[in-house]
């Protein structure tokens, strides 16, 4: 088979699967009796052509950076993380104590110490698979995925019997104190220029943004990086070269639970303000379709994010104000992780052939 | 201690909650078995249950909703298979993907039939499968310990019940005493071997992941028109996901996924009756202990502290003729 241009390898592939996606989608909304040029209307009126949509889309997207780059760092290693979800949770489990549980004097430092009880709580719950997984060879597909139910029933054990306080009815913590109340767009000078009225999306923004040059450098910039990439791309061809696989399956999964876990410093500390049931509600998930779709690289995963953040948004427009239910955005997601993760191989050899079409007539000049 | 009533309440309830997980059990097993990872099992269940619910309402026949539901699960287990045999994705992906899917498509199409909130409605009489009351389950009834027991906990389920024990043995049968058996269980192991005496890797694939379908057709159907009176949103609540952990529990064999979908079937029943388990271990055992307890046990399996889970050795690999 004919290798594809660069180009097409990084820009186009996506594209396409993207174009397919959406396409299916469309015909999803015409199959349900709507009309998917409203719907698509709706969607980028209600997220993009406004401040306040854009206050949505980029709290959502913040979120999805975090769990894409989560999976990234593990696809890298050759490991399929499917456990965002849990360490997610597990991440809000962090931020929780960590507000809650310590008077912290000023939002930075609350900020600073929600950051490393996300991340560590999040690193804890992907360590145990990533050591089975090394020491053991349980497939860490299935761990993770029963490590995410665990997650819930933990969570689910935590607010309702541990965690919630006395006399409330809500599986829910307490209000997290106002020292540690995130700054909010709307709040921050300069920013609030744009942003007027009150939006979910805070500072954690710019950390996401900053993750993601970390994960960069990472990977490609020092030598753990390079050590992870050799070791996903060929585990015995590392092994030869020295590479201690316990070490690399362990490490990249610690990072990956970490980042996963962050993201509740978003959406726990910068939104809700306090940890309730099924926090991560699903950007876990949606971590893998990130990835996917952006290629395994910050860059993608940043802009994939974005798109993520966008059909977010205006799936929630779409549930207020056409017939078209909010689990629309469920179904692109599925589509998005079919053409980009498993249907790759089809979208390249269609490339692949009309590519050829164009090549055709070059050779026989020559 | 618990009274012999309350454990045949909770094995009778036992016996209705370990079917569906049984039905797509097996269903994991034939794909799995045939080199195909499957943690699409949830999807496919989802999707028939949503198939079944919808026929079976306009229909007013349990039948026609089962057939129904396995189309729905077919058409699923179609893109599966195509995905990853014929165009050799990745399978895990794969099945990520079209669970999505499936917990999306189900809502939207159950929402744009019915118009409410993304169920079906209510189903009543032959519009679901009904309860079969064995022979002489009346007459065997005084019979001390075991009357009771025949006439409350093996009599009067669904024909869908017995149906998938019917398929334990079915499956056994197919597995070790059948060519097309034997076949299965080396494409799985040495897919280069099953090629080279002239069987066709990707048919043989593609048959093992059709049959999946139909059993976790059989298994959504259950839910929808058999467990429950309807289809509801995300009403397959991770039991595909249950069923895998069973079937690695199992270690991919049709005896003891019966087994081991009985005792996870156990444990969900036990969740439903909190006040019995305090009753008999005398402390208070948080339900979600009890919901955990199949997915912590299939972790332990898998780190291989009760035996050893080794799955089909070519799992998870698309085949390659070339190679």
């Amino acid at each position: 088979m004919d290798r594809l241009p660069r180009w097409a390898d990084v820009a186009l592939v996506p594209l396409v699967s993207l174009t397919l996606a959406a396409i299916i989608s469309a015909l999803v909304i015409i199959a349900i009796g709507q009309d998917p040029w409203e719907a698509i209307t709706v969607m980028v009126e209600g997220s993009v052509m406004n401040a306040y949509g854009w206050g949505y889309t980029l709290y959502y997207a913040t979120s999805f950076i975090f769990t894409g780059l989560a999976v990234t760092v593990a696809f890298h290693a050759g490991l399929f993380n499917i456990g965002g979800e849990g360490q997610a949770q597990l991440g809000g489990l962090g931020v929780a104590l960590a507000v809650l549980f310590i008077p912290w004097p000023h939002w930075t430092l609350a900020l600073l110490g929600a950051s490393v009880g996300a991340a560590l709580f999040g690193a804890a719950w992907a360590a145990i698979p990533a050591y089975l997984q090394a020491k053991r060879g349980s497939h860490i597909v299935i761990t993770t995925i029963m490590f995410n139910y665990i997650a819930a029933s933990l969570m689910i054990y935590m607010l309702v019997d541990v965690l919630r306080p006395p006399g409330k009815m809500d599986p829910a913590t307490a209000n997290f104190p106002p020292q540690a109340h995130l700054p909010r767009f709307n709040e921050i000078p300069g920013v609030n220029l744009i942003f007027e009225t009150k939006v979910p999306a805070n500072v954690t923004f710019f950390i996401a943004l900053a993750m993601a040059v970390v994960v960069w450098l990472l990977l490609w910039r020092t030598r753990l990086g390079y050590q992870i990439r050799a070791f996903g791309k060929s585990e015995s061809a590392a092994r030869y070269a020295g590479i201690n696989p316990t070490r690399i399956i362990m490490i990249a999964m610690l990072i990956s639970g970490g980042l996963a876990g962050l993201m509740a410093i978003n959406n726990v500390m910068g939104e809700a303000e306090r940890l309730l049931g099924n926090s991560a509600s699903g950007a876990g998930f949606i971590g893998i379709a990130v990835a996917l779709m952006g290629r395994n690289h910050p860059v993608g995963v940043v802009l994939a994010a974005l798109l993520f953040g966008f059909l977010f948004q205006g799936g929630a427009e779409l549930g207020l104000w056409t017939k078209i239910p909010i689990e629309l955005r469920t179904v692109v997601q599925g589509l998005v992780i079919l053409f980009t993760g498993a249907l790759d191989v089809m979208v390249r050899m269609l490339l692949t052939r009309i590519f050829a079409l164009f090549r055709q007539p070059k050779l026989e000049a020559a | 201690m618990m009274d012999y009533g309350t454990l045949l309440q909770i094995l009778d309830s036992t016996l209705r909650l370990a079917t569906p997980l049984l039905l797509a059990c097996l269903a994991g097993l034939y794909s799995e078995r045939s080199g195909v990872f499957d943690i699409g099992l949830e999807g496919k269940m989802l999707t028939a249950a949503m198939c079944a619910g919808a026929v079976a309402y306009y229909t007013g026949s349990a039948w026609a909703g089962a057939l129904a539901g396995i189309g729905g699960s077919l058409v699923f287990a179609l893109i599966h298979g195509v995905t990853s045999i014929t165009f050799r994705g990745n399978q895990l992906i794969a099945g990520v993907a079209l669970n999505f899917l499936a917990s999306g498509i189900t809502v939207l199409t159950a929402q744009s039939l019915f118009g409410q909130g993304g169920r079906t409605p209510p189903l009543t009489g032959a519009a679901r499968f009904g309860e079969l009351t064995l022979p002489f389950a009346e007459a065997l009834r005084p019979v001390p310990v075991i009357g009771p027991l025949y006439a409350d906990v093996i009599s009067g389920h669904s024909i869908l019940v017995y149906a998938a024990f019917v398929i334990v043995a079915l499956t056994w049968w197919v597995l070790y005493r059948t060519r097309y058996g034997l076949r299965l269980r080396a494409v799985g192991e040495n897919p280069a071997a099953v090629d080279t005496a002239g069987v066709s890797v990707n048919r043989l694939r593609f048959s093992a992941v059709m049959i999946t379908g139909v059993l976790c057709g059989l298994a959504g159907a259950y839910m929808a028109t058999a467990l429950q009176a309807g289809f509801g949103k995300e009403m397959t609540a991770g039991r595909g996901y249950i069923a895998l952990a069973a079937l690695i529990f199992a270690k991919w064999r049709p005896v003891q996924a019966m087994g081991a979908c009985l005792l996870f079937g156990f444990f969900q029943a036990l969740a439903l009756r909190p006040d019995v388990v305090e009753r008999v271990v005398h402390m208070k055992v948080p339900v979600p202990f009890l919901d955990a307890l199949p997915y912590i046990l299939t972790v332990l399996v898998l780190a291989g502290f009760v035996g050893k889970a080794i799955p089909p050795r070519a799992g998870g690999e698309p085949y390659v003729k070339e190679r």
